[in-house]
């Protein structure tokens, strides 16, 4: 290593070292940068294909109402996409080279996706289970030592708020009303709880990079304390909502004040993971055609720039 | 079982990050096979500067223009946007630290509290 080199590093770990920010023309270790990108890049791709399974629903909301919110929703998920993206942009990768990754499955996206929304009150439990655990996931990004990523991060976390507060009224709407919508619900929850706790991944005994994303600054927590904390805050919004969590050995500990939860069944995890969720060709077989189909109005729009460009400034005016 | 080294920290979720390509890097990111890089500014409300809040793509301006307004003011964010073209922006670089900004720093007399008064003066 050089001097310079090691004068860099130096820098880059008193950085670290003082909880300050590393911002994007700063030196950082090759292994950092492509940590975020991956990361970024993964979690900006979760966002657009996080479109789908609510899209599905646009034209089935039950009322003018509930169709304008999620259409909301499902607007506010490509702008955070797009804050993600500009954010990875800012570590040297073009936004078209990270779709290309994400269209040809060398990248991937959260496997909470890869599940089907079956009746209207998927659209309640993702909101507040799946975009529940993400705020839980996310407001500690909030802190992250990439400058770009925990900035994008706090403008994404006010707005998952919302997402998570409109879930639930969904189903609370529903488990308050007659026996039909509130049996739709119950559903609904029995299907989505453990899918959400697996969105915290596994265990931190098998994590062995998340080490490493800690001391980066990059992750703060652990899969396992952000599961717990999740559960401690979901466990008696369940009670409000008067709907059950589907695990028998849920119950209240006393001694160290959570709630103990039962096994996850890591093996649906894995095998959704693998592509062999109910949605995997679904999901990326409709973003690539999204894409290819959309090809002409980018080319549009580029020939018109171009042909604006050329006229003469006189003509313009 | 062995597992695939995977994190959470990525928002919406564990995936995996072990073996999955980070791209190439590229050294003038505006002008590859996107369309022009525009920087984003938002004034937040009158009285306030207008404050760089991220970036996006778009063909020309008037399309940056519209599109910041849909990705960055969706919920009333701002009163003015300002769209710059990324390669336009001139910026000083980190590497110069020291040098560029030392100037600064050995002239505490130009801070108000370098300065000894009686403690009996008022209003100075």
């Amino acid at each position: 290593m050089s001097t310079s080199e090691d004068e860099s590093t130096e820098a880059f770990e008193a950085l670290l070292a003082a909880d300050d920010r590393i911002e994007p023309r700063d030196w950082m270790p090759e292994g950092y940068r492509k940590t975020l990108i991956r990361q970024i890049a993964q979690h900006a791709h979760s966002e657009i294909i996080g479109m789908q399974p609510e899209g599905n629903w646009l034209t089935r909301a039950p009322s003018l109402r509930r169709k304008a919110i999620l259409l909301a929703k499902v607007q506010d998920e490509a702008g955070h996409g797009l804050y993600l993206y500009s954010a990875a942009e800012t570590l040297g990768i073009d936004r078209a080279e990270l779709l290309d990754l994400l269209h040809a499955g060398r990248q991937k996206y959260s496997s909470i996706f890869n599940y089907p929304t079956l009746t209207w009150a998927d659209m309640g439990a993702i909101g507040w289970l799946v975009d529940g655990a993400a705020i839980v996931n996310q407001v500690p990004i909030c802190r992250c030592s990439y400058g770009p990523y925990a900035r994008a991060m706090i403008r994404i976390c006010k707005e998952e708020s919302f997402h998570q507060r409109q879930g639930f009224e969904i189903l609370n709407t529903l488990s308050h009303g007659t026996p039909a919508q509130k049996a739709m619900a119950q559903d609904a929850v029995d299907r989505w709880w453990w899918p959400s706790l697996m969105m915290f991944g596994p265990p931190d005994d098998e994590s062995p990079n998340s080490a490493q994303s800690m001391a980066w600054g990059i992750k703060r927590f652990s899969n396992d304390e952000l599961r717990q904390k999740f559960v401690d805050m979901t466990v008696p919004q369940s009670e409000v909502l008067e709907l059950t969590l589907p695990d028998p050995d849920l119950a209240y500990d006393e001694g160290s004040g959570h709630y103990r939860f039962g096994a996850i069944d890591w093996s649906e995890f894995f095998a959704v993971l693998k592509g062999n969720g109910p949605c995997n060709e679904e999901r990326i077989e409709h973003r690539r055609r999204a894409h290819d189909e959309g090809a002409w109005v980018r080319e549009a729009a580029s020939a018109y720039a171009a042909k604006h460009a050329a006229r003469p400034a006189a003509e313009v005016a | 079982m062995s597992t695939p080294d995977l994190t959470a920290a990525g928002g919406h979720g564990a995936v995996p990050v072990e073996g999955v390509p980070a791209g190439h890097r590229s050294e003038t990111p505006a002008s590859r096979t996107d369309w022009p890089l525009w920087e984003v500014f938002v004034r937040s409300r009158r009285g306030l500067n207008h404050q760089h809040v991220g970036s996006l793509h778009a063909p020309d301006a008037t399309m940056a223009l519209r599109n910041a307004r849909d990705v960055y003011t969706r919920r009333s964010e701002g009163v003015s946007l300002w769209v710059v073209p990324a390669d336009a922006i001139v910026a000083s670089s980190p590497d110069e630290k020291d040098s560029f900004f030392d100037p600064a720093a050995d002239k505490a007399y130009r801070h108000p509290t370098f300065y000894e008064i009686p403690p009996e003066v008022q209003h100075l």
